[in-house]
């Protein structure tokens, strides 16, 4: 059975700047990063694989240049590391891209049975939080979102039982297996890759699916699939921050003065 | 009085081929272990084992040293007293008043009875001191006071022989024995018979102590005996933080995760060993109440051998692990919890190499294993992302400058490079130290140039961390930009850039000036191109911490005191633990970037020195020590006190 980690290679987001006068993202120089929430699906799949014997495959959709992002997930022991890369996928939005994914995982499929998928709950350059669902609901598999623990895997009834973190509260759900999972930080805490895995990663091999291999309707990917486009990014403006009392000369008087501001603009519950 | 050889020389070549057999399995021991070359520059080994093996200069320095100098050298000069007995109970014959004429046989005679007098003193100095006020806790060990007790009845039995032998008027050497002779009044009243029986107990006493001793220490502690002299021949002649480089290729391992993944010279230096417990009572992490103690970690290095050896030496695996819990294994914890300060190196009386052990064994768990204290997954990305431990987009190097017009390094136009260090750059405290340096720099018109943008981290942490890894990729960067730009000087503000550029690229090949910012403002104020104002700053009495980088790693003791005292009209005060003894601030070998979570703070122990002298500053050298230092500081909120860069404090006094 394969448990696949879906995986975005996104910009180092504290080093993005944008371009005041033309409004685009300044990504010249800037390095490239595993969306960190990602990084915490990849490691459940690993946990999986190291507990329940299963395949581990990381999947990703991007320009070649992601195999950089693919060749990590391999240093830290995924069996499989698949590239979906094709001209054609370019300007993808998360329509497009979850028709992309979805296709690459019915391939593997095809190998053998996929019984999770794992994403992270967003990625940190598009903040959509759209292409996991997106997956979920192209492969008719379950979907739970948020999701900070698995509390019970239980395969000879095909089920999965995980709490999922939500604003104040928590929610266990349970759901049948093949399920699209897309996860929190706090779900786990990634590993580092030993030496020698890296070395090993460094040569092997990751595959790379184009169009061809996935055969999907050319007007359903990349830009001609996409019905959103960017028109235009910004940095909100932000009010000016203000300075409150003497913090070094009368800390006792400045955290009063600094708890009444916070109880007065209702940012505490008291 | 001898006794039969008949009996004696069987007993004396069983004792002997027994010895020999017993060194030969416990030192082919360290066979086991990775080739390492400690055979290079032959006469500074020489001279290292004649100054700490023979004078034993390091052993001296602390007390009860000249105690074991005197049963050294005892020892020494007595071997020659104990071969002859050995010899003479197997061939009579051979006696050396047999031997030697008079004129050289007398004075020989006297030395033994007065220098078996000086042992016997100093053994029993020692036993009172090892009874009454150990060496540390734990020290009070039946191994210990039975060596001592033999060498003790070694004397007595002499003493004894001789005294009887006097009285019996069968020593034509009595004269020139005043010891034996005192004592043998003592037994003037007893007949002829007792005396034999005495001269005869005595004997065969001395005879089964020696015998005995001999065959019990290749089993103990005092293997040391006999490893510690080549101990000192074998020491480590390159700055001994300076480890040696991994290579990075498909099917090699990282690091020491079994014993013999240890070279030979590390699990000799197990042997040479004797407890004596120095390296634990400098030891910061040791006497704050952390796990580890760099005796003990000798000792399970040691214990491990001995577990495991036979089987390595059959081929076979070794079945104890050397990180772990049990007796014979160390715990990741005492790993984690060095500060790579070097005190350890700095203590032992025989240069045992503690520390460069943890970090071998820290290879193995991050490099390997990729088993470490979770605040350093931040560390390692923020490294190999970002070149810098806090992770702030590189494009922010070089922004200290603000609107100073600071020039780019360009070889030919600028003499020196100013690598400024993640701390200097990045840390809002030590860019103040960055600014006070650049001001220094231009009052002196200093033709320096900084890498900006362009600079990346040393990798210090990393390579005391043990992910050498990233390291080596750091160092061929760095390396690479240096020679592509044509560095060859360079002033530096951090202790550990300064160690990494200057002792650890070395092993890649590249030969830098490196000038830590104390001696570089030195030599600026010796050649008058800084005109001080001093009058106005004095008044301050400022401690001086030395920081373990700067000084016990590399040397540099002097020169920020000599900056201190021209830059505020007086020498600063010293600390109980000063130069070679200094306590590290807790933040080195990557303990920076890391939780404190067992025993005492360590900024804590060493602000509490500093504050002894009620200082108005504690002036320091190292980013991390000026963190730790004002961390420690504030919480003894204690607002009397400041702590200022010695960049800083020269930089007050400048005349504008």
């Amino acid at each position: 059975m394969y448990v696949v980690a879906c995986i975005k290679q996104v910009p180092d987001t504290t080093q993005v700047q944008i371009d005041p006068v033309t409004n685009t993202l300044v990504r010249d120089g800037i390095p490239f990063i595993v969306n960190p929430y990602d990084t915490h699906a990849l490691e459940e799949s690993l946990r999986m694989k190291a507990r329940y014997g299963f395949k581990a495959a990381a999947l990703s959709m991007g320009p070649p240049n992601t195999e950089a992002t693919l060749r990590k997930a391999l240093a830290l022991g995924v069996d499989e590391a698949i590239l979906c890369s094709d001209r054609a996928f370019g300007g993808a939005d998360t329509l497009s891209t979850s028709n992309v994914l979805a296709a690459a995982i019915r391939k593997l499929a095809q190998e053998d049975e996929v019984g999770i998928v794992f994403c992270g709950k967003q990625t940190i350059d598009g903040d959509t939080a759209q292409v996991g669902p997106g997956i979920a609901i192209r492969l008719g598999f379950s979907q739970l979102t948020l999701v900070d623990r698995i509390e019970h895997l239980d395969f000879l009834s095909k089920k999965i039982r995980v709490r999922r973190k939500l604003e104040g509260r928590y929610e266990i759900v349970e759901a049948k297996l093949p399920a699209m999972i897309t996860v929190v930080r706090e779900l786990n805490r990634p590993r580092y890759p030993t030496v020698p895995m890296r070395l090993k990663a460094a040569k092997a091999e990751v595959k790379v699916w184009d169009n061809n291999e996935l055969k999907l309707d050319p007007n359903s990917v990349g830009l001609k699939g996409s019905p959103t486009w960017v028109s235009r990014i910004f940095s909100p403006q932000r009010a000016a921050g203000e300075i409150i009392g003497d913090g070094m000369g009368d800390p006792a008087g400045t955290a009063r003065l600094l708890l009444e501001k916070l109880v007065a603009s209702d940012m505490l519950a008291v | 009085m001898q006794p039969d050889p008949v009996i004696f020389t069987p007993l004396l070549a069983a004792a002997c081929a027994i010895f020999a057999w017993s060194c030969y399995r416990r030192f082919s021991l360290v066979a086991v272990g990775a080739a390492e070359d400690r055979f290079s520059s032959l006469p500074e080994r020489l001279q290292g084992m004649f100054e700490f093996a023979f004078l034993q200069k390091r052993v001296v320095s602390r007390p009860f040293g000249v105690n074991h100098l005197f049963i050294f050298w005892s020892f020494l000069i007595l071997a020659v007293a104990n071969t002859e007995f050995l010899v003479a109970g197997v061939f009579p014959a051979a006696r050396l008043s047999a031997v030697l004429p008079q004129a050289l046989y007398l004075p020989l005679v006297f030395v033994f009875d007065v220098v078996s007098l000086c042992a016997l003193t100093a053994v029993a100095i020692a036993l009172v001191r090892r009874a009454v006020a150990p060496p540390y806790e734990g020290a009070r060990t039946g191994e210990a006071f039975g060596i001592l007790s033999m060498i003790g009845t070694l004397m007595l039995a002499y003493f004894g022989l001789h005294a009887a032998e006097i009285a019996l008027g069968a020593e034509g050497a009595a004269q020139s024995m005043p010891v034996s002779r005192a004592l043998s009044s003592l037994l003037s009243g007893e007949g002829g018979e007792t005396l034999k029986s005495v001269a005869q107990v005595s004997w065969w006493l001395h005879a089964g102590v020696l015998l005995f001793f001999l065959n019990y220490l290749p089993y103990s502690k005092h293997m040391h005996i006999l490893a510690a002299i080549p101990n000192c021949f074998f020491k480590g002649l390159d700055a001994p933080n300076t480890q040696p480089r991994e290579e990075f290729v498909e099917g090699n391992v990282y690091g020491a995760g079994s014993i013999d993944r240890f070279t030979w010279k590390d699990l000799f230096d197990s042997f040479s060993c004797t407890e004596c417990g120095r390296c634990e009572k400098s030891c910061p992490a040791a006497s704050t109440g952390k796990p580890l103690n760099p005796r003990l970690v000798m000792h399970d290095i040691k214990v491990n051998l001995l577990a495991n050896g036979d089987l390595l030496q059959r081929g076979g695996e070794p079945t104890v692990p050397v990180i772990g819990d049990a007796e014979g294994s160390i715990r990741p914890d005492a790993l984690w919890s060095c500060t790579s300060c070097g005190a350890c190196l700095a203590a032992c009386p025989v240069f045992i190499e503690q520390m460069p052990k943890i970090t071998k064994m820290r290879r193995h768990l991050v490099q390997m294993e990729a088993d470490f204290p979770e605040e350093l997954l931040n560390l390692f990305e923020n490294m190999e992302q970002r070149s810098n431990p806090w992770g702030i987009a590189p494009g922010e190097r070089g922004k200290w400058a603000g609107g100073r017009d600071v020039r780019q390094f360009e070889a030919g136009k600028t003499e020196y490079l100013y690598f400024v260090g993640c701390a200097g750059s990045f840390d809002s405290r030590s860019k103040q130290v960055t600014l006070a340096m650049t001001r220094i720099m231009e009052a002196a018109g200093v033709s320096f140039g900084i890498l900006g943008k362009e600079e990346k981290c040393c990798g210090d942490s990393l390579r005391r961390l043990g992910n050498e890894y990233l390291f080596d990729k750091m160092a061929r960067e760095n390396v690479a930009q240096f020679q592509e730009k044509g560095v060859t000087k360079v002033v530096t503000q951090c202790p550990h850039c300064f160690t990494t550029l200057k002792n650890d690229y070395r092993q890649y090949g590249l030969e830098l000036e490196v000038i830590p910012h104390a001696e570089f403002i030195e030599s600026l104020l010796a050649q008058g191109k800084l005109k001080l104002d001093h009058h106005e700053k004095k008044g301050g009495n400022i401690v001086f911490h030395d920081s373990c980088y700067l000084g016990r790693h590399n040397g540099v003791y002097e020169a920020p005191r000599t900056v201190i005292a021209q830059a505020t009209g007086s020498a600063p005060a010293e600390m109980e633990r000063n130069r070679e003894n200094s306590f590290c601030c807790g933040a080195g070998g990557g303990r920076m970037w890391m939780e404190e979570h067992l025993g005492e703070r360590i900024n804590l122990n060493r602000v509490n020195e500093a504050l002894a002298g009620k200082p108005s500053t504690i002036c320091t050298t190292c980013p991390y020590c000026m963190t730790m230092m004002e961390d420690g500081l504030k919480d003894r909120s204690n607002g009397g006190t400041n702590v200022k860069d010695i960049a800083e404090l020269v930089a007050e006094g400048l005349k504008a």
